[in-house]
């Protein structure tokens, strides 16, 4: 790769825009599916969580890329752990620190980041083979696709699921059946099970639309 | 006859392959072999063919469930009246059509989002329309309470038919049972209108019910540790529930049309009530044992064979449990099959104070087993077969 390449050449954008749609880390390479179960229920955490994983996995990325011809091959794992772990508890302290409620409903899960495949995965498979810059746009391109299938799903279930989008009440109160209406909020929604089952339909319609991602 | 097909001779032109309604093609094919018999044979190979097809074998689980929709209807009228104190100056065909105009709008919706999701997909997949819904379709407002509102029905339908269904490939594929995907469904998403007291009997347009009026039904008295019904009532189905569950009478007609004309399974639905009866008596014989709170000591020492008239058991185990698709295949595996539905079914119902019915979460819990209990059955014979061939060489 010669310095002259632009920084956003067409190799470098695809980078970007591949893990949004043709190798998406949840729909497609079905990495960090736990996460986008647990904190989809309503759309306010998952935001949170999408901008946590975007920039752990986009540090993460480029420390390991800094780092990567100093690290000696048998002991790699033990050295990325040690740079996630460290970027997600400065995470969790930023999130403890700025939206304390937030954090409180996200609980264990920001400190699961450590366990998201999706991370392992690109630093396994990007970041010890690529140059920072490469892959710090990977690291981005990839949690933006978590963010974005965090996000349809967190939208469904929370408008389904509770009535409301970010908190704020978008079905009216008087349609409910308590107040003399005929609508009911689906309690189904705000259970896991919906979220996976939303994730399937996401997955459904992606290969529906792009043909290329169906196996033969 | 002559007329009904004139008309199909007359629309047929128009279907073909670059007419103008070819997209109605397989909606046209599906209302043809409704009435006749289907005009294309295979091409190749050589195929055994016989006048019941998947249509008229659908056709006649409908018939075997005639009785119980139309004692459901009148039960329905029958529960409502009494409640509002006035069942003696009411005749029969009032608290029949009441029943009626209660049950008939869940029917049409049921049909007509179903199917026309069926139709749909047909359409889209260039399959023909496959009939697996007709029976789906009449169970589906049998297994609901009857003051679901219609919308819901109409969710759960779809719900039923496109995730239960036809992400599996359609007809013939699914994992579960529909009608019990749709209930359950409705369960985990609409508690509120699914269970306790108020929803079994319908009083909607009700101003007023008479004293000491109770809408329970034996099953969640049962799990109150209040066990008070009469048995005849229970085994004639005058009580409150699901439309179709309640009586015993009406879906033993059933079973006796399914098993005469080799429909479904007897052994699923025998074995069913084996594993009930076998856990009713082991829970008997563990009645008097102290500890127990009383509330279920109560529902421990339940004669066993009461457990086969309340509640949904006898309607799961001659219509859901007996599903040849969801269910197991083997004829060793249907024994196993149906003797843990029935198994879990009390299980649920006496141990799990959560579910008051436990009929619908065994069936769909075994469904999912159904598949791996075939797989070692079959296993078990190629090990038995093979251990043959050795000793005979």
């Amino acid at each position: 790769m010669s310095d002259k390449e632009p920084l956003f050449s067409k190799k470098n954008l695809k980078l970007l825009s591949d893990p949004l749609n043709s190798s998406n880390p949840i729909t497609v390479q079905v990495l960090g599916i736990c996460s986008a179960l647990a904190v989809t229920a309503q759309l306010k955490p998952a935001i949170v969580m999408s901008i946590s994983v975007i920039a752990v996995l986009a540090l993460s990325n480029v420390i390991i890329s800094l780092l990567r011809n100093t690290i000696p091959n048998r002991i790699r794992i033990i050295v990325q752990l040690v740079v996630i772990a460290a970027l997600v508890i400065l995470v969790d302290q930023v999130l403890k620190a700025f939206v304390y409620d937030v954090s409180k409903q996200l609980s264990v899960f920001v400190g699961l980041i450590i366990t998201n495949c999706i991370l392992m995965g690109r630093l396994e498979a990007f970041a010890l083979g690529n140059r920072p810059w490469q892959s710090f746009l990977d690291g981005i391109g990839n949690g933006a696709g978590y963010s974005v299938i965090l996000i349809i799903v967190a939208f469904f279930r929370e408008l389904l699921g509770s009535g409301s989008l970010l908190g704020f009440r978008i079905i009216p109160e008087s349609w409910y059946i308590a107040n003399g209406g005929f609508y009911s909020n689906n309690g189904m929604m705000i259970l896991p099970p919906m979220a996976l089952i939303t994730v399937g339909i996401i997955i459904w319609v992606q290969r529906y639309r792009n043909r290329n991602l169906i196996e033969n | 006859m002559k007329f009904i097909k004139n008309i199909f001779e007359k629309t047929e032109p128009h279907v073909q392959k670059g007419a103008k309604f070819h997209w109605l093609h397989s909606v046209h094919e599906g209302f043809f072999t409704l009435f006749f018999v289907q005009k294309t044979t295979s091409k190749s190979g050589a195929h055994i063919h016989d006048y019941i097809d998947l249509k008229r074998t659908m056709g006649i689980v409908v018939l075997a469930l005639v009785p119980t929709v139309l004692f459901g209807m009148y039960n329905i009228g029958f529960q409502h009246f009494k409640a509002i104190g006035e069942l003696a100056s009411t005749g029969f065909f009032a608290i029949f059509f009441y029943g009626l105009l209660k049950v008939f709008p869940v029917i049409v919706v049921s049909y007509v989002v179903g199917l026309g999701i069926e139709f749909v997909f047909a359409q889209i997949r260039g399959h023909d329309i496959q009939e697996g819904f007709l029976v789906s379709g009449i169970l589906i407002p049998l297994v609901m309470p009857i003051e679901t509102p219609l919308w819901m029905i109409a969710v759960a339908t779809a719900f039923a038919v496109i995730i239960g269904k036809e992400v599996f490939g359609g007809t013939g594929m699914n994992i579960w049972n529909p009608a019990l995907v749709a209930r359950a469904f409705l369960f985990f998403a609409y508690p509120a209108q699914m269970s306790g007291e108020s929803v079994w009997v319908s009083l909607k347009d009700a101003d007023k019910v008479i004293d000491g009026f109770s809408g329970a039904t034996p099953m969640a008295n049962a799990a109150a540790g209040n066990i008070d019904f009469n048995i005849s009532d229970a085994f004639f189905g005058f009580i409150p529930g699901s439309v179709g569950e309640t009586s015993t009478l009406a879906i033993l007609i059933g079973a006796v049309i399914l098993i005469i004309t080799g429909i479904a399974s007897w052994k699923i639905m025998v074995s069913t009530v084996a594993g009930g009866v076998t856990l009713g008596l082991i829970l008997n014989a563990f009645a008097g044992s102290t500890g127990l709170s009383p509330n279920v000591a109560e529902y421990f020492s339940m004669p066993f064979w009461h457990h086969l008239i309340i509640g949904g058991f006898a309607f799961g185990a001659v219509f859901m449990a007996t599903d040849p698709v969801s269910g197991a295949q083997t004829e060793k595996g249907k024994w196993i099959y149906g003797f843990l539905i029935g198994f879990i079914a009390i299980l649920i119902r006496v141990i799990n104070p959560a579910f008051p019915e436990g009929m619908m979460l065994a069936i769909l819990i075994m469904n999912t087993f159904a598949p791996l209990i075939d797989h070692y059955v079959v296993q078990a014979n190629i090990k038995r077969r093979l251990k043959r061939v050795k000793v005979s060489s």
